[in-house]
């Protein structure tokens, strides 16, 4: 047994010696071999996501179908997780509910990645006052709370999917931008990035060909931990009423509509709930499992 | 300009601008690189050769910056050119080879792409696929084995003779008038120093192209130069042709140079080392930049600064020993007391284990 390990230690440092260097698909891997939570995370992922694209042929009903004689009732062979005030079946709810939660966490994620990226990159690449100002803005948007941010926003700018959208993404991008401007500050220094420069290649090129590439692991992270925290603020806002609209349904809102029967029909706030907190859960262990595994650097932080 | 030189650099003075104060990296070195030919600039770690030549490039950066001189390319300076004008030609009629093919590649995009990218920087009439075509070529000449295979490799994936066939495809694809060569061999083994530096010399004699070639290994210089400058603390101390060189070598740095190669056979027990450190360029000597570690140095090469006078056909030297020499009015002769000082080509061509010999010439600064 101690053998084995130690060729095992062997290997690893020979590889390392040499310069090799896994791929990611074989770094995802190997997360999935050592980091079993995150393993069961990604499945739980996957599923949810999958419920959510499938919701209207697994749901046994339709989203708004409302049945007053069966109001508030407990799980039952024919409403598995019960119905709501209206009759609704939760269930079903749920489903759909996901569809709404999930694009609400990734969108302003990948938003938040887009702009981040490039403000990072520029700052980080141009230095200067170019740095300096998108810097000092970056500042700025981290000092504000971020859901009180999105509430101004929200009641600035109307109640929509899309103001939802701006509202989220408008918090996350400043620490996407830190990530990326303190990355491309110690890549812009490389040998291969002066031997770019030295063939002619253009900054813009130089910027999102050859530095963006290299920052990607941190990226994944960084997207696999915004989610969660965007899925959050969407239920945070849809439960103070300012988010997703009835009658669509969406997590946080099936919460706030659930909160009057707390006592009497506690399934309808808990099931949500529970919900919010499996997938946050999930994402935050699987980008804690991406982090370990793709970006080194981030885990001594 | 002549016309018979591809690039000329005039008094070029690169200057670091640190809070501590002005760094001369570079100071009024005049070089010249005649049209296919390869010249060499030697020198210690921390001598100013590749300011030198990331100058040529455009690629010093803040708080670097040429600060005096020209640098005369095609009849046009292109110390005056601003970035952008530059990286015109970067790439297409002056490329550069860098030290380390382990780092100078970039380890998330395939070599062939890299190449490539050359290619379709500077000719826009070529499409991707041909663009291709003319890397696998290019591979082919530069004897990567397995062009099509390599062409999707990552730079992982290469040995290191192999990343640095690929720099040099990646410098050489548009046939550049005048390529760049930073300590091109110095990250490689002995065996594949010595392909390398073939594979250099037959590139210059298939395309005309001039090579500067920068490297601290005088084995180096002895095997492909025509010409060859030494350089010291930012300036050039003495140049003059290679057997030239070799044979009558003047200047006190450089004979300490030529006494601290191995060789085989002829070793003393100790190998011969100049005594001392580069000097730190803040606080260079009033005199002689080498006046501290310089056995001849007298009080006038410790308070005066001396000019690169000529000592001979084509052979140039910043020495107040060899001008008092040169000018009979006495002086310490220089005695051929580092009793290793006299070369013989056949055997420095060989003497070039290239590590052992860093160690002693290069105690770094």
């Amino acid at each position: 047994m101690d053998e084995v390990k130690a060729m095992d230690f062997n290997t690893e440092n020979l590889s390392s010696q040499i310069g090799e260097k896994d791929g990611i698909k074989e770094k995802l891997w190997r997360m999935c071999r050592q980091n079993k939570l995150a393993a069961v995370s990604a499945i739980v992922i996957l599923l949810i996501i999958l419920l959510a694209v499938f919701a209207p042929v697994i749901a046994p009903y339709g989203e708004s179908d409302t049945s007053l004689t069966e109001r508030l009732a407990g799980p039952s062979s024919e409403h598995i997780l019960g119905t709501d005030y209206l009759g609704r079946d939760v269930f079903t709810r749920l489903l759909y509910g996901a569809r709404v939660s999930l694009v609400i966490g990734v969108m302003p994620s990948i938003i938040a990645l887009v702009v981040g990226v490039t403000l990072g990159l520029l700052a980080g690449y141009l230095g200067g006052w170019v740095d300096y100002v998108i810097m000092r803005v970056a500042d700025v948007m981290l000092s504000i709370p971020s859901l009180l941010l999105a509430m101004v926003v929200m009641y600035i700018m109307g109640t929509s999917v899309v103001t939802l959208f701006i509202a989220l993404s408008l918090t996350s991008w400043a620490s996407v931008a830190r990530v990326v401007r303190s990355q491309t500050l110690s890549l812009k220094e490389t040998e291969y990035v002066e031997a770019a420069r030295s063939i002619g290649v253009k900054r813009w090129t130089i910027m999102f060909r050859h530095i963006m590439p290299n920052c990607i692991p941190s990226l994944i992270v960084l997207f696999t931990l915004n989610i969660p925290s965007a899925i959050l603020s969407e239920s945070s806002l849809s439960f103070l009423g300012i988010g997703v609209q009835p009658p669509s349904a969406s997590w946080g809102l099936m919460v706030n509509e659930a909160k009057q029967y707390l006592f009497t029909s506690p399934w309808l706030c808990l099931i949500p709930c529970l919900v919010i907190m499996v997938v946050v859960l999930a994402f935050n262990f699987l980008g804690d499992g991406l982090r370990d595994v793709l970006d080194p650097y981030m885990k001594k932080q | 300009m002549n016309q018979e030189n591809v690039l000329e650099i005039r008094g070029l003075k690169s200057y670091f601008f640190t809070e501590k104060g002005v760094v001369p990296a570079v100071d009024e070195v005049d070089l010249i690189v005649p049209k296919g030919k390869i010249i060499g600039l030697v020198g210690e770690s921390g001598c100013g050769k590749s300011m030198t030549a990331k100058s040529v490039m455009g690629l010093l950066r803040f708080p670097g910056k040429i600060a005096e001189g020209s640098i005369l390319y095609d009849g046009k300076d292109l110390a005056q050119y601003k970035d952008k004008e530059l990286r015109k030609y970067c790439g297409k009629e002056i490329s550069m080879i860098f030290q380390e093919p382990m780092t100078s590649l970039n380890p998330v995009l395939k070599v062939g792409r890299q190449v490539r990218e050359t290619l379709l920087i500077h000719d826009r009439s070529l499409n991707k696929s041909q663009a291709k075509e003319k890397t696998i070529e290019i591979f082919r000449s530069v004897g990567i084995p397995e062009p099509e295979k390599r062409y999707n490799s990552y730079p992982h994936e290469l040995s290191g003779g192999l990343r640095q066939r690929v720099m040099i495809a990646m410098a050489m694809i548009c046939k550049p008038k005048l390529l760049i060569a930073d300590e091109p061999t110095t990250a490689l083994d002995v065996t594949i120093e010595a392909q390398i530096l073939r594979l250099m010399k037959q590139l210059r004699d298939e395309t005309g192209t001039s090579i500067l070639i920068i490297t601290h290994n005088l084995g180096v210089i002895a095997e492909i130069c025509d010409y060859v400058y030494v350089m010291y603390a930012g300036k050039i101390m003495e140049q003059a042709e290679t057997f030239e060189l070799f044979d009558h070598t003047m200047h006190p740095y450089t004979k300490g140079l030529v006494a601290s190669i191995p060789r085989i056979g002829k070793n003393p027990e100790r190998l011969y080392t100049i005594p001392g450190v580069v000097p730190n360029l803040l606080h260079l000597p009033k005199g002689c930049a080498f006046s501290n570690r310089c056995q001849y140095a007298t009080d006038r090469c410790r308070s005066e600064k001396a000019t690169l006078i000529c000592a001979g056909e084509d052979h140039y030297i910043r020495c107040f020993h060899v001008e008092e020499e040169l000018a009979g009015t006495g002086g310490a002769p220089l005695q051929a007391d580092l009793t290793q000082a006299e070369p013989e080509q056949a055997e420095l061509t060989q003497a070039k284990p290239a590590d052992t010999q860093s160690v002693s010439t290069e105690v770094q600064a």
